[in-house]
């Protein structure tokens, strides 16, 4: 039988996964954009298990304008990569410092 | 015209032109700013001799007019106004009639000058500051006007900013003046702590009922208010009017051009003191202390500045100095409650030393700028109009009699004789060797610049700037513009001491404005024996001054003329006294050594410790340091990483949420 605690230990999984990702990649910034992705997958795993168990659907409802704000955000987050790489020819995120004080 | 529009624009006009000639001088150009101050100056002068006129023949009573209300503050009118008696009245003529004839002479005398535009502006700002000062009715427009004259007399003095000496001079004569309006100032705020008023005729009305109040100011002694008030009122005086020991200023603002010394160091500013102690009179009256000391400073002003004068090289500041010597006898009239003849040789000696600065000064055009005596002579014949307008000036400044200097001066100094006040007999041997002494200056000057032998050489290729003593033209004659200010300032010279005696002096004209006690009244006791202007001539023949001044003046001729060598083997004869007057008594090295070179130090001990240390050191750049340092470690934390910063979030979020649940 599965139960909530099945659903959250998947959602925190994925969570630290995405997490470590972003952590440990230093080469791609589209990797680090497919992290992002997952993160927000991970939460919507829980959205959509406490909906399920708690028997509302409002967490469902959630999950749609996140997965909706999710595309729109990786439409955005690509172009800006393209233009990115225009302007650098790479997406190496270790050179990535000029933010550096 | 109503009255009030009158007055309004005797002081507006010389504003509106000084405006116009300061704010639009490249629009005007330089003939349009002397034609638009000289036409304002010029308005007020018919005006005031309106007014004037008003007074003889329609009996125009006193005016006492409030103009604007600047603000009341806890009970406390402070106004613009006018009061408008005779004493008001024949300073704003005096005051305009030389105003107006030393701008027609600046036309000459500043032709070449680059700031000429700048010179006619401030001039006619003087001008209005000076009558805003004589027209008051209150205190606060005094002393408004008292610093407005200042100011002007110091951007005047050092009007060449160029030359070092002339900036030290502007800025000595500000601060001496500063010391005095310091005295001022305190007696002003006591008139107010003792009255709550700052109108003169609420003052004056008021003024009876302090007598005999006390103050301590030092533990153990009382004094009067009323002599503290006259006293502090009196150093102000002291300042503007430069008397001993507060005379320092006067003999370095020569450094400004010549019609300013004329107009602002002989005639008008610097009797502002003077007037200032006449207006006040009523509060003076009541202090026998205060006009004591008045007169004790007068006296030593009056001796011993004449006796400077006399070893003098430079030409104006022998005038200077008599300007100083004359001041004294002005003040020692006062102390003596002769307040009249005080005024009386204002207006005097406001015609004939104005008419010697302007001699000095046409003969230093004639001679490119050259004011030391040592290199004139024979100037006689070059310049016969100067040398007869000269002669007048002197004749008047020594008391010839029938010229007006004679009047003034010998009312002074029987008026000083039939005082009885403290100090009086004192003050009347100063006044009566001061005119040896005046004498012997005054032709001394006059020999060693107009008679003799040239001094000087003609030399028409000695180049643009020739040493002391040569001259690349010979001298000539002023322009017209110079000489007729000359000539017009030579008649009243001459004559108005013999027209104005009966009425001004003893015929109560300035009693108006003018309260003297009736045991005071020396002035009323010289009156007694005066028969007409002729019978006082006639009599002083047979009078010590008379004599005295013959004295100075067959000393002077057969020292400068007769024998000119003679000159220098008395100097030889003479080192310590030569030198010791040569050095103006050393007044000036006491105050650099006492007082100059103290405060000199403590600011630079202030500016170098408290100023660039601690303000600038450790405040201002201390904090902008401190803030470079920390940054420069803190800069060190950011990498510029996405993910490193991404880590610091998440850390910091787990940190925050665990902290949430802990707490639960």
């Amino acid at each position: 039988m599965l139960t909530l605690t099945h659903f959250l230990t998947l959602g925190t999984i994925l969570f630290s996964l995405s997490l470590t990702g972003i952590f440990l990649n230093r080469k791609n910034v589209i990797i680090l954009l497919m992290c992002i992705e997952l993160m927000l997958l991970a939460v919507n795993m829980n959205f959509i298990a406490f909906s399920r168990f708690m028997g509302n659907m409002d967490g469902q409802v959630f999950v749609f304008f996140i997965l909706t704000v999710a595309a729109a955000e990786a439409a955005i987050g690509l172009a800006i990569l393209v233009v990115l790489f225009r302007n650098r020819q790479t997406i190496n995120v270790s050179e990535m410092d000029d933010l550096k004080g | 015209m109503s009255l009030k529009t009158i007055l309004l624009l005797i002081p507006l006009l010389p504003l509106a032109a000084a405006a116009v000639a300061g704010l639009l001088r490249n629009q005007v150009g330089r003939a349009g700013s002397h034609w638009v101050t000289i036409l304002g100056v010029a308005v007020s002068f018919f005006l005031s001799v309106y007014l004037l006129y008003l007074q003889i023949f329609q009996g125009l009573e006193t005016q006492n007019l409030s103009v604007y209300t600047w603000m009341i503050s806890d009970g406390i009118r402070f106004e613009v106004g006018f009061l408008i008696d005779h004493l008001t009245v024949l300073m704003m003529t005096v005051v305009t009639f030389v105003s107006l004839m030393v701008h027609i002479y600046t036309i000459g005398y500043m032709a070449e000058d680059p700031g000429y535009q700048r010179f006619f502006s401030y001039i006619a700002l003087f001008t209005f500051s000076m009558l805003m000062l004589v027209m008051a009715n209150n205190f606060m427009q005094l002393f408004f006007g008292w610093e407005a004259v200042g100011l002007v007399s110091y951007l005047l003095i050092g009007f060449w900013f160029k030359r070092e000496s002339a900036i030290s001079a502007g800025l000595k004569a500000f601060l001496v003046n500063r010391v005095g309006d310091f005295g001022f100032l305190l007696g002003i705020a006591a008139v107010l702590y003792c009255f709550g008023t700052l109108d003169y005729l609420e003052v004056f009305g008021k003024a009876s009922g302090i007598t005999g109040q006390t103050v301590t100011i030092v533990a153990g002694f009382q004094w009067q208010w009323i002599t503290v008030i006259c006293v502090c009122l009196f150093i102000g005086a002291m300042g503007k009017s430069a008397q001993a020991p507060l005379h320092v200023w006067l003999p370095d603002s020569m450094e400004g051009p010549t019609p300013i010394s004329a107009l602002i160091h002989a005639a008008t500013m610097v009797t502002a003191g003077i007037f200032m102690v006449a207006r006040m009179s009523p509060l003076f009256e009541l202090s026998d202390a205060a006009l004591s000391f008045v007169m004790l400073i007068g006296a030593l002003t009056a001796f011993s500045m004449g006796l400077v004068g006399i070893v003098q090289n430079d030409i104006k500041r022998v005038i200077a100095y008599s300007t100083l010597s004359q001041l004294g006898y002005m003040t020692v009239a006062l102390g003596a409650s002769a307040y009249s003849a005080a005024i009386f040789h204002l207006m005097t000696h406001a015609f004939f030393k104005a008419l010697l600065f302007l001699g000095a000064g046409s003969v230093i055009i004639a001679l490119h700028h050259q004011q030391d005596m040592r290199f004139m002579g024979g100037l006689r014949k070059q310049m016969p109009i100067t040398w007869l307008t000269a002669w007048v000036g002197t004749l008047a400044l020594i008391g010839f009699p029938f010229m007006s200097g004679f009047y003034s001066k010998d009312a002074i100094i029987e008026a000083v004789h039939e005082s009885s006040r403290f100090g009086s007999h004192i003050a009347y041997w100063a006044v009566l060797l001061g005119v040896v002494i005046t004498a012997f200056y005054s032709f001394r000057l006059l020999y060693l610049a107009y008679h003799g032998e040239p001094r000087y050489r003609v030399d028409i290729g000695a180049g643009d700037h020739p040493p002391n003593g040569v001259l690349q033209h010979a001298p000539h004659e002023s322009p017209l513009v110079v000489t007729i200010p000359l000539i017009l300032l030579a008649i009243p010279s001459i004559a108005i001491g013999y027209i104005t005696i009966g009425p001004v002096l003893f015929g109560g004209w300035l009693s108006d404005a003018i309260q003297v006690l009736p045991q005071n009244d020396t002035v009323a006791a010289v009156g007694e024996h005066f028969q007409g202007p002729v019978a006082m001539a006639a009599h002083s023949l047979g009078t010590a001054p008379f004599w005295l001044m013959i004295t100075g003046f067959v000393l002077a001729t057969f020292i400068y003329l007769v024998r000119p060598r003679l000159a220098e083997q008395l100097q030889q004869k003479m080192p310590g006294l030569h030198r010791v007057l040569e050095n103006k008594f050393y007044v000036d090295e006491l105050y650099q050594t006492a007082i100059v070179r103290r405060v000199l130090n403590i600011g630079n001990e202030l500016w170098k410790k408290a100023d660039a240390g601690l303000i600038d050191g450790v405040l201002v750049n201390g904090s902008a340091r401190l803030m470079g340092t920390l940054s420069a470690r803190v800069r060190l934390w950011q990498s510029g990483y996405l993910y490193q910063y991404a880590f610091v979030m998440i850390v910091g979020l787990i940190g925050m949420v665990g902290f949430w649940v802990m707490l639960k």
